[in-house]
């Protein structure tokens, strides 16, 4: 009788000390690591969703599934590129589920919300997508990193190709709204200071598609090329709008990758033969780090990965160098910055380096498709980085 | 600009113009006689492009896609108006609205269960896949001076059917007064299942016609109701002469704006729809 109080009393004893807090660090060295991944599960950016979210979870396989030498577990939020529910769903991962790092997202205005929660709690956050300019250049925090690109970073570098290939007068056409505005803002620096004149801008609102007056009009310009900045389904319109109206051929058409980027099906195709485009990223690269990484990716997923599996892998290697630093204490957060600010990611794309803001160094490259691919021609600008106007990081 | 810019744009507009009103026909009618708000038109349209993806694939044939895809749609609006419309026609818009407001999420469910998410395109029909030479560096398809003959030939169809018809006649005093048609004999239950039926597949029929010009996305029917109901507006709800006017005017405006005022272009359509409304809130031929 007198061993079951003993029980009970030494019971209690455990229990005391070990929410009296002694023992918590312990715990927190041993405890699963909680990611959240914040990404669009459902509409029209699910494919990316997907895809990132692929992409991470084998690099952290590759890794042994440890991150820092602590286990992973997953906590999972569909944004739904839903911007008006964007603090509310990078609260749920903060605040209920605790996460030490949230990965996210797609879309700029879901970014927003999440940029806000990073910056009141200090959480770390590793966007895989969204290139709006404002994370890392004036609201830039020492807490988020960007693995993808700036959405000016990659029309920057269309302005030499095209400048060296002759055309000096361009015609610009986007929708107007943020990303398609930013684009514009990075291809007027790299254009100008080629030396190109862009005669006239065009625009519409998003996502409308009605383009036929825009092509009269590019034209009766006659400009000495077009560039652009379209994506998905307005994407492979405006491609096919430009054929019908007799431009392709006649004037040369660029734009940032993410025009031909995971469209070129058979339909499409024969009207986007030509179309030359920059990215940080192509399928048809040719390098050892790129075959392997395909190989893998499509034996794990029994699919072909695309710029977006990319971007999430690269994320998943970012947070294991940094975690890796540290030994898996994400608590100790300058330690943890300075090594992911440091770090080499050894990506499918080529190697690149982290920005003083928080976005890659990364080559881009001058792809042009051909059949039902974008071949790389070469590297349109070497370790391009995005100016990071108004971060006072670093 | 010289002038024959100007006249291709012009060309441009109306055709724009045109397919504007093939889709606001459908949903100013269903407007006028049921007094129904379906916000579920878009909806329809968006199903009409995946059907003309789906049929024409398994078929490569885009005329049997057409007549096939409506026959399909119009089933599908009947037993719509059957088992949910008909029992909204006397219940507030808010009630109607939210029924409709759900309806767009069911089918982008279902689309997205049977078509996925990805972007589709339709090839143009082989016979009219061809461009005519206007300037030395501008082509124009031929397939969207088809799309402009076929929708000329449906507005004046629906003209012709309203104004000189007897069908179109009970049409009309439907709208006009639907309890005193019913008592003079007209069997408004039917006239109702019929009316939809003519909504439902002028705008599925728009989602097909339009498939190969445009791309076959999820989504795709949102961005063109609002279109419509700007066009339903500025025409005057449940006028269907109104319609083709507004959709005319519209087309002209968004074209000449795109390319005149590209930094107002968004907004212009708009101004003119607040235009009108301040001028005659009724729309331009309130019935």
């Amino acid at each position: 009788m007198a061993s079951r109080r003993q029980l009970l009393t030494s019971t209690a004893a455990i229990v005391g000390a070990a929410s009296s807090g002694l023992w918590v660090p312990a715990q927190a060295q041993n405890a699963k690591l909680r990611v959240g991944l914040m990404l669009p599960y459902t509409g029209t950016y699910t494919q990316l969703g997907v895809s990132i979210d692929n992409g991470f979870r084998m690099a952290l396989q590759e890794a042994g599934g440890k991150v820092g030498g602590r286990e992973v577990e997953f906590f999972k939020v569909d944004d739904e590129s839903e911007p008006s529910k964007g603090v509310e769903n990078a609260n749920k991962l903060v605040q209920r589920d605790k996460v030490d790092v949230l990965i996210g997202t797609v879309h700029s205005g879901v970014q927003m919300g999440i940029h806000k929660v990073a910056r009141e709690t200090g959480v770390l956050n590793i966007i895989p997508n969204a290139g709006m300019h404002a994370a890392t250049r004036a609201l830039c925090a020492p807490n988020v990193f960007r693995t993808s690109f700036s959405n000016g970073q990659t029309t920057q570098a269309l302005g030499k190709v095209m400048v060296d290939k002759g055309h000096k007068k361009a015609v610009w056409i986007t929708w107007k709204y943020a990303a398609g505005d930013e684009a514009g803002e990075g291809f007027k620096e790299g254009y100008t200071a080629a030396g190109g004149t862009i005669v006239k801008e065009l625009g519409l609102p998003f996502p409308n598609v009605e383009f036929q007056a825009l092509l009269t009009e590019i034209a009766s310009i006659k400009p000495d090329a077009v560039a652009c900045f379209f994506s998905g389904g307005g994407a492979s319109k405006f491609i096919r709008d430009y054929a019908a109206a007799g431009l392709a051929g006649k004037i040369p058409l660029y734009g940032s990758g993410f025009l031909t980027e995971g469209l070129l099906d058979d339909e499409l195709a024969p009207s986007a033969q030509g179309i030359m485009t920059t990215l940080h990223y192509s399928a048809s690269l040719q390098t050892k780090r790129n075959d392997t990484f395909r190989l893998a990716y499509a034996k794990t997923y029994k699919m072909q990965p695309d710029v977006y599996a990319v971007q999430g892998y690269d994320a998943g290697l970012l947070l294991l160098q940094g975690a890796g630093a540290v030994g898996g204490d994400l608590s100790n957060k300058k330690a943890l910055y300075a090594a992911m600010e440091g770090a080499v990611i050894d990506s499918p794309r080529g190697k690149w380096t982290m920005s003083k803001a928080h976005n890659p160094v990364q080559d881009m490259y001058l792809r042009v498709v051909k059949g039902k691919e974008n071949v790389v021609m070469g590297v349109a600008a070497k370790a391009l980085s995005d100016s990071g106007v108004g971060c006072k990081l670093g | 600009m010289d002038l024959a810019n100007i006249l291709i744009q012009l060309l441009n507009s109306v055709q724009y113009g045109l397919l504007l009103f093939l889709l606001a026909a459908g949903l100013t009618l269903i407007f006028g006689i049921m007094g129904v708000v379906n916000l579920a038109h878009g909806s329809f349209y968006m199903l009409g492009a995946y059907l003309a993806y789906s049929l024409t694939n398994t078929w490569g044939n885009l005329a049997l896609a057409v007549v096939v895809g409506t026959l399909i749609s119009v089933t599908i609006g009947w037993l719509l108006e059957k088992l949910l419309f008909k029992h909204f026609y006397h219940r507030s818009h808010l009630d109607q609205v939210l029924l409709t407001f759900g309806l767009i999420y069911l089918f982008e469910e279902l689309r997205s269960m049977l078509w996925g998410d990805d972007v589709h395109s339709v090839a143009v029909p082989a016979v009219l896949d061809w461009s005519i030479h206007l300037t030395d560096t501008l082509s124009y398809p031929a397939y969207r001076l088809f799309m402009l003959v076929v929708c000329s030939a449906l507005a004046l169809g629906l003209w012709l059917l309203i104004s000189q018809t007897k069908l179109g006649m009970k049409i009309r005093a439907g709208a006009f007064n639907s309890d005193m048609a019913q008592a003079m004999g007209v069997n408004i239950v039917r006239l109702h299942s019929l009316v939809f039926a003519m909504g439902v597949a002028l705008a599925t029929l728009g989602g097909m016609l339009i498939a190969p010009l445009s791309s076959v996305y999820p989504y795709m029917g949102s961005q063109v109701l609002i279109m419509c109901f700007v066009v339903v507006v500025i025409g005057g709800i449940g006028s269907v002469r109104g319609a083709l006017i507004a959709a005319l005017l519209v087309g002209l405006v968004d074209t000449f704006g795109k390319v005149l005022l590209p930094q107002f272009a968004s907004m212009l359509v708009y101004v003119l729809m607040a235009l009108v409304l301040l001028l005659k809130p009724e729309g331009l031929f309130k019935q």
